[in-house]
């Protein structure tokens, strides 16, 4: 198995008592995957092993654009993740969640200006740049969160149900402006997800888990 | 574990931290320790089962007592008491105004820890780990994004040691002594106004206490209003 921009080879990871089952999965650059089953499955487990945030996993190698990041620490994969509660940092404004990212890996004033404001236009963030995230919609906050995840120019988009809890017409936006993105961004995408609906509009491939 | 030794001074009779302090200072004799320990683990246990009626309490009281002792069994053993120590290198301590904060550190210490856990347990470990996507370390993610959020909490358990350190009364009685214009402090104060007979000198002292207490109060619940992690 070679040659995709995120290669899983036979993962296996311990969390608690759950143990994930040897997964293996390629991604082409490019490609958008839908990551589908059944709840408790392992889906973000899996997810989270893919960005570091768990201790490195109990067997398999995660390979990211040839180069193995089994056991890399999250800020040196070259991941942005959307994670399920969104969690946008409390106390900075919009601007600042974008330029997150880029201020600690030392981009330069004037390209953070234009990342941002690009950034901010793509989404329709324009008008809220200086907002607070407690004043902020579900999708204004999905939309912020893509954007601090994209800041970067990450080598994948990782999103874990990125979209639940959204009423269905925000829904829809929300996952137009996902996919618009990707597209625009030219990103790799594996987006976990419990709607067959969703995977459907969103994903170019669906994988289950079972 | 941790919660068991930040609840010692929290549940101690002042008096027992006052005296548990000058035994470890040396200022009491190895063979006086040994009876004292028996009394006061008998008096704490006494004390907690009549008070709360849990046994988590009086483990915590005879537990204390013992550590104390045996910190003091430590410094007794040498040539060089803990005093002689500190002394020698500019901070005497017993019956001196540094003995003050001594005696309220214990006490005003474990309220500000026990305040700023639970300021961190209420902050999700998520913010740090979508920093850590984002290219920051553990340090990073923690100085960036937890410290600013726990900033009012913080704060918080600030006000609130200052405002237990201020009230305290028995451990600085027995260790720094109550000698006017020296080791005296508010709630010293009140305790020699009454002494000498003032009592208008004790109530003014008393009521600014409370006036601080109260305002001390107000803070704190103003900034838990804010939505602060407190």
């Amino acid at each position: 198995m070679s040659g995709g921009i995120l290669v899983l080879e036979q993962v296996t990871v311990q969390a608690g008592d759950f143990v994930l089952s040897p997964f293996s999965l390629e991604i082409r650059e490019g490609e958008c995957v839908a990551l589908m089953g059944p709840s408790g499955c392992g889906k973000t487990t899996l997810l989270e092993t893919v960005c570091g945030l768990r201790e490195g996993p109990v067997g398999g190698r995660v390979v990211l654009d040839g180069l193995e990041v089994t056991n890399l620490p999250p800020g040196a994969r070259g991941i942005g993740l959307v994670p399920q509660d969104v969690v946008l940092f409390p106390s900075l404004t919009v601007r600042e969640q974008i330029e997150f990212g880029p201020k600690l890996h030392g981009w330069k004033p004037e390209e953070i200006k234009e990342r941002v404001e690009s950034l901010a236009r793509d989404l329709g963030l324009e008008g809220l740049l200086s907002r607070l995230p407690e004043g902020l919609s579900g999708g204004e906050a999905r939309r912020v969160a893509l954007g601090r995840a994209l800041a970067l120019r990450p080598q994948l988009l990782c999103l874990d149900e990125a979209l639940s809890g959204l009423d269905e017409a925000r829904h829809d936006e929300v996952l137009g402006v996902i996919r618009k993105m990707i597209e625009r961004e030219g990103v790799t995408a594996l987006h976990v997800t419990h709607s067959k609906k969703e995977a459907e509009a969103i994903a170019d491939r669906v994988v289950v888990m079972d | 574990m941790v919660d068991t030794f930040l609840d010692i001074p929290i549940l101690l009779p002042p008096l027992i931290v006052g005296l548990s302090l000058l035994i470890l200072f040396n200022r009491i004799p190895p063979s006086a320790c040994c009876g004292m320990l028996a009394g006061g683990a008998l008096i704490a246990a006494i004390w907690g089962a009549a008070r709360k009626g849990n046994g988590i309490v009086i483990r915590f009281l005879v537990g204390s007592a013992i550590l104390f002792g045996l910190l003091s069994f430590v410094f007794a053993g040498s040539q060089r008491s803990f005093e002689g120590i500190v002394s020698e290198v500019g901070f005497p301590m017993t019956f001196h105004p540094l003995g003050v904060v001594l005696a309220q550190f214990p006490v005003a210490a474990a309220f500000a820890v026990r305040t700023m856990r639970t300021t961190f347990d209420q902050i999700s470990p998520r913010y740090e780990e979508v920093a850590m996507t984002l290219g920051c370390n553990r340090g990073q993610a923690f100085m960036r994004v937890v410290l600013p959020l726990a900033g009012k909490g913080i704060v918080a358990a600030g006000t609130m040691a200052w405002a237990r350190a201020l009230g305290e009364f028995g451990p600085i009685l027995i260790f720094a002594g109550a000698t006017r214009g020296r080791t005296e402090v508010l709630a010293t104060s009140v305790f020699l106004e009454i002494n000498i007979g003032n009592l208008p000198g004790a109530a003014a002292l008393s009521l600014l206490m409370i006036l601080l207490a109260v305002s001390t109060l107000l803070i704190v619940r103003c900034l838990a209003g804010r939505g602060g992690a407190v």
